[in-house]
Formats: C-alpha cells, sequence, structure tokens
C-alpha cells in the first residue's frame, strides 16, 4: 500500500521510479528523498518512471510540480514515462502535460534527455 | 441493495490510505468498474486530506469521520471533521486556490472531487468543522445485471 522511492541518477538525469500509493501521507517521504538528491550537484533534467505507481491524488500532483518549479529554474526538464490510466486522467485534470513531456516507456524519455 | 457503515479514526495521515480502502472495499458490493472504485478512492483521500492539513492543521487528536450509504447504483459519501472549518468555501473550490502553497499542496482537491462525483456539497462552520457530502451514481447497465 504505501510508496516506494527508487532513485537513479544517469549522467545529469534523476530517475525517480515510484512502486505503489502517492498520496499526502508519501509525499512528505518523497520530497525529502528527491530533494536530497536534487542538492548535490549535476541534476539537471528529472524522468519520472510511474509505471508501478497505482495510486495518486492531488497531493502528488503538489510534490511533483515542486520538483518541477526546482529543476526548470536550473533550466532542466521533466519528462514522465510508463502512465498509468488512473495517475493519466489526474494528470489531465490538473493540467501537468503543459509543462511535462509525456513517455511511453523509461528508454524513450533518457534518449530523450540526451543520456540512453 | 441498501447497506451504510461508519468510520471514525485519528487525523493521521497514516489514515488516509486507511480511508480510502475502506470505503472502496465497502462500495465494492455495488460492482462498480475499475473507473468508478478509483475515483471513489481519490475523493475519499482528497476529503480526508483536506480534513487532516486543513481541518485540524495535521494535530492528531483530531477526529474524522465517514458515512457512506449505497443503494442500487448510488453511492453517497459524508467526510466530517470537527476542525477549523472554511471562511469562503466558493474560494476553497477553486481550482488551484490553495491557503497553504508553502506546503506543496497544488489547490487541485475540489476540482477532483467535483470531476469524479455527481453532486458535492461543503457545509462548514469557522471554529466548528466541515461536512463534505459527495454522491455518485454508478454506470447503470452493470447495476441492473446484478
Amino acid at each position: 500500500m504505501s510508496l516506494s522511492v527508487n532513485l537513479e541518477t544517469k549522467g545529469n538525469v534523476l530517475c525517480i521510479r515510484l512502486e505503489g500509493e502517492l498520496d499526502h501521507h508519501a509525499a512528505g517521504k518523497l520530497r525529502q528523498q528527491v530533494d536530497n538528491v536534487l542538492q548535490e550537484k549535476g541534476i539537471k533534467h528529472i524522468v519520472l518512471n510511474l509505471e508501478e505507481l497505482t495510486f495518486m491524488d492531488s497531493s502528488g500532483i503538489g510534490v511533483i510540480l515542486g520538483r518541477y518549479q526546482q529543476i526548470s529554474k536550473q533550466g532542466g526538464e521533466m519528462v514522465v514515462c510508463s502512465i498509468s490510466s488512473p495517475v493519466k486522467r489526474i494528470f489531465e485534470l490538473s493540467g501537468l502535460f503543459k509543462i511535462l513531456r509525456l513517455e511511453s516507456r523509461e528508454a524513450d524519455a533518457l534518449r530523450k534527455l540526451g543520456v540512453a | 441493495m441498501k447497506n451504510e457503515m461508519k468510520l471514525e479514526f485519528s487525523a493521521v495521515s497514516e489514515n488516509e490510505a486507511f480511508a480510502r480502502v475502506s470505503v472502496g472495499a465497502f462500495v465494492a458490493q455495488l460492482d462498480p468498474n475499475m473507473d468508478e472504485l478509483t475515483e471513489i478512492k481519490t475523493v475519499v483521500s482528497e476529503a480526508v486530506t483536506n480534513a487532516i492539513i486543513h481541518g485540524y492543521h495535521e494535530n492528531p487528536a483530531g477526529s474524522i469521520v465517514i458515512m457512506v450509504k449505497i443503494d442500487t447504483d448510488t453511492v453517497e459519501l459524508t467526510v466530517k471533521d470537527h476542525g477549523e472549518g472554511i471562511d469562503n468555501i466558493n474560494k476553497a473550490r477553486e481550482p488551484l486556490y490553495t491557503t497553504k502553497p508553502e506546503l506543496e499542496r497544488s489547490g487541485m482537491g475540489f476540482t477532483i472531487m467535483e470531476n469524479f462525483m455527481d453532486e458535492v456539497e461543503v457545509t462548514s462552520e469557522p471554529k466548528t468543522g466541515t461536512t463534505v457530502y459527495l454522491k455518485k451514481r454508478l454506470a447503470r447497465s452493470r447495476s441492473l445485471c446484478n
């Protein structure tokens, strides 16, 4: 039920892979884990792999937007991949696709950012 | 089939998952489709999170009550807190409006509730609490098959 967070750095890209459910309870821990890595030098872009994310509510929107703002200030991009249809609906409702790029697979997302 | 239940729990974030899973399990008796079940779990999560963050400012002494009524093809949810209440309900329901941007709240909770349910009613009194009533009709073709 809870959220499991896998973080991997590939060049200047941080891959965030989420598994489980992202709500207000899980959002705080996710924010802290990601921010710890973002504070290290050299991360420019974020790839958000949501293949195993089974549930997300508006708390997820907040934490994703917050990370987006951090990297976009440095000229970085956020690419979302492997999104399931219920999570996609939340993204669509909140207009997140206006600022985030969507790719079907992580490999495509990484290639677009020039690190695959 | 008419049925109803009531849950009362502490206003702690651990209970957000508990609340949506419990309501989902209860509503499953009506055999909703996967989209409907996800929508119901999502709105429960939104309303409970609002109560925890805005109603009680994350004070675990607060208590939240959920009542669920199901009847053939209809789900009625009531989420009630005795917290701070909402000063301006219309403002609170506006998309992207939040009183807590510093906590990275998106301001999309009520918008999601309105999109996923057929009726959303919010009653609130400052310093007394907030009640959110949500109603949804499930796809009729499925319930007629039961």
